[in-house]
Order: C-alpha cells, then sequence, then structure tokens
C-alpha cells in the first residue's frame, strides 16, 4: 500500500526560522509542500520518512532565506497492480461504485467489474449483486458505508498542474458588456484515481464472504 | 522538485503506523504552530491515515512479530508482495489467501492453505473484539444445556 520515494528538492528557509534546528525547519518545510498532496506518476504523499542528505545552505542575492538542496525520502500511497485493499462504500452512481479509505477517496469499481450479474436501482441509488442460488434469487445491496474488499486493477495519474491564460481571448472593447466565455464550468479532475474490481470469490463487501 | 527513484522500498502497514503514531506524540509535544495553515494538510493526512491503520491487524503488530512471521513464512516460498498483503490483511478464510497469493492452487495444497492460516493465526495478533466473540458463544452454549 505504502512506498518509500527518494526526492530531491531545494527548501527555502526564511529568516525567521533560523534559530531552528535546520534539519526540523527543512522537515517542517518538506511536509508543508508535500502532505496530503499527489504527485505526478508518484501517488499520494503522507509524511517525509527521513533527510537522506543535507548540501550546503546558501544565500542568494536579494533575499534574505537560505536554500538548501536536501535527499529526503517520503512515504507515499501507491498501491502496486493486483493489490487486495480494504475500503468502504462512499456512494454508488452510474459510473460505478465509490469507495473511500478515509485518507483516500478517488476510487471506483466501474459496473463491469462487479460481481455479476449486477443491476443498478434507480430509486435507492445502489448497485446490487443478483445472487442466484437454489433458493431463488438474493438481491446483495451495495449500502453506503459498508466494508467493501477490492483488487486494483489501474491507476490514472492526471497533470492537474495550471496551465496558464487560455489562447483564444477576445479584445475587451471598453464601455461594452464582457461576454463572459461560453465553458465556465470548472471540472475538478482528480489527480491521481484508482479502479478497482470485485469480480473474483472472495472480494466485495465483507458481509458477503464471512459466514 | 526531482523524483530520484519513486519505488526505493515497500513499506508494510505497521512501519506506516509506527511512523505516524510517533510524529504524532513529537508534534504535540514540539511544534507550537500545528494548527496554523500550512500544517492543515499534514494533521488531516495523519488523522485519517491513523484512522484507517487503527483499525487493521497492523495497530497489534511490534517489530519482533513481523521478524517472527518473516521467518515462519520463508519456508512457504511466497514473493514480497505477497507476504506483505498476508501481514497487513492477516487473511482468517482459504478464500482470501487465494486473493493474495497468485495460482495459490498449483503452488499450495489444501493442508497447506490449512497451514499458512493456522500459522497467521498464531503469530500475528488478532482483533480482540472477534476473538472475544467466539468463547462468549461457547459459553452461552454450554449455559443453556439442560442439566
Amino acid at each position: 500500500m505504502f512506498v518509500l520515494v527518494e526526492m530531491v528538492d531545494t527548501v527555502r528557509i526564511p529568516p525567521w526560522n533560523f534559530q531552528r534546528q535546520l534539519n526540523e525547519a527543512i522537515a517542517e518545510e518538506l511536509n508543508k509542500k508535500l502532505a496530503n498532496k499527489v504527485v505526478f506518476n508518484v501517488g499520494l504523499c503522507i509524511c517525509l520518512y527521513d533527510i537522506t542528505k543535507l548540501d550546503d545552505s546558501y544565500i542568494f542575492p536579494g533575499d534574505g532565506a537560505s536554500h538548501t538542496i536536501v535527499h529526503f525520502r517520503y512515504v507515499v500511497f501507491h498501491p502496486f497492480l493486483d493489490e487486495i485493499l480494504l475500503g468502504k462504500i462512499k456512494y454508488c452512481s452510474q459510473e460505478g461504485v465509490h469507495v473511500t479509505m478515509g485518507f483516500f477517496d478517488d476510487i471506483l469499481i466501474p459496473p463491469e467489474s462487479l460481481q455479476q450479474p449486477a443491476k443498478f436501482d434507480e430509486a435507492e441509488q445502489v448497485w446490487l449483486w443478483e445472487y442466484e442460488t437454489d433458493e431463488g434469487a438474493h438481491d446483495l445491496y451495495m449500502d453506503q458505508g459498508e466494508d467493501i474488499r477490492f483488487r486494483v486493477t489501474d491507476e490514472m495519474f492526471v497533470d492537474t498542474s495550471p496551465t496558464g491564460p487560455s489562447a483564444a481571448e477576445t479584445p475587451v472593447i471598453p464601455g461594452q458588456p464582457v461576454a463572459p466565455p461560453a465553458e465556465e464550468v470548472e471540472k475538478k479532475e482528480a489527480p491521481y484515481t484508482l479502479i478497482g474490481t470485485i469480480c473474483d470469490p472472495g472480494l466485495g463487501l465483507l458481509s458477503w464472504w464471512n459466514s | 522538485m526531482e523524483v530520484k527513484n519513486a519505488n526505493a522500498a515497500m513499506l508494510s502497514n505497521y512501519e506506516v503506523f509506527k511512523l505516524l503514531t510517533d510524529l504524532k506524540e513529537k508534534r504535540k509535544d514540539t511544534v507550537k504552530n500545528k494548527n496554523s495553515a500550512g500544517q492543515q494538510n499534514l494533521n488531516t493526512i495523519m488523522y485519517e491515515t491513523l484512522k484507517y491503520l487503527s483499525k487493521t491487524p497492523c495497530s497489534r503488530q511490534n517489530p519482533e512479530i513481523v521478524k517472527e512471521f518473516l521467518t515462519t513464512m520463508k519456508p512457504h516460498k511466497l514473493t514480497k508482495a505477497e507476504k506483505l498483503q498476508l501481514l497487513n490483511q492477516r487473511p482468517q478464510t482459504a478464500v482470501e489467501i487465494q486473493l493474495m497469493v497468485e495460482e495459490s492452487e498449483e503452488r499450495l495444497s489444501e493442508e497447506q492453505i490449512e497451514e499458512l492460516i493456522h500459522t497467521l493465526a498464531d503469530v500475528l495478533p488478532g482483533d480482540p473484539e472477534q476473538e472475544n466473540a467466539a468463547p462468549a458463544d461457547a459459553e452461552m452454549e454450554e449455559a443453556v444445556q439442560p442439566s
């Protein structure tokens, strides 16, 4: 579930933090920069593991702060392919079942990866498994808040760094009202998404498999 | 910022749990500006991750247990990823083991799977609530028996 990632960065310590121990000031700056943030193609950063090397600190003209090149290791949440994870169902939608682990929310189990045959109940907005036994068909509901075990099948990283001002800008004529651009929709894309499956025996709600 | 090695090492849940609990203790005493805007992200991720991990078997482990676990797992010839999953999840049924161990039908016989379940139950501490429920049921059955 968690991996150690070796990184290098230049850390800026402002002058009012000079009285602190360098290691602690640097640890605080690194955590401020990376904790709870997703690094592209790496994963969700949790916290600093240790600092492996500190190069010399420099002060540049015009800026009173010290700059230090730091080699450090960070704990990152990055499950490997086919890893089995435990989560809770956040909610169900047409796109599938959304699962959360508390610290990480963007986990989706698409409809084709649910235990088949599966049906979406529009009235209750919940997916269910039509489980057939000799006695007849049981409808097993995937309710909100239920513990669910799933396997990681895919991950998607989206680079959400800002792209800069858009190229097509209508010239502003003073005195005339400016029409707002047609696409005001701000689609907040999750920088890191996990796709899971519960199609194998043993996967799905824990209550389905506990005798 | 440069990423030198995106996969330097795999960490068990226990290692992350211990790191976060130690960090929490240290911050409680020394750090004064815990609730400043900049520290909120660290606070949030630490709180949520600890909340998640405290409900998993790793919260009851310690370094000796992990070492003992690895020595008992040696004869089974499992990959690092499989041993890590067994350590993190502590499966109690054959179905769960088949999920975590690839091609388990070919590599492990039924007795070996049973043996693996018993070894895990012995070496890794389990959920005390779950284990208290079982003997309580047995006691109830004995009490109900007509004298």
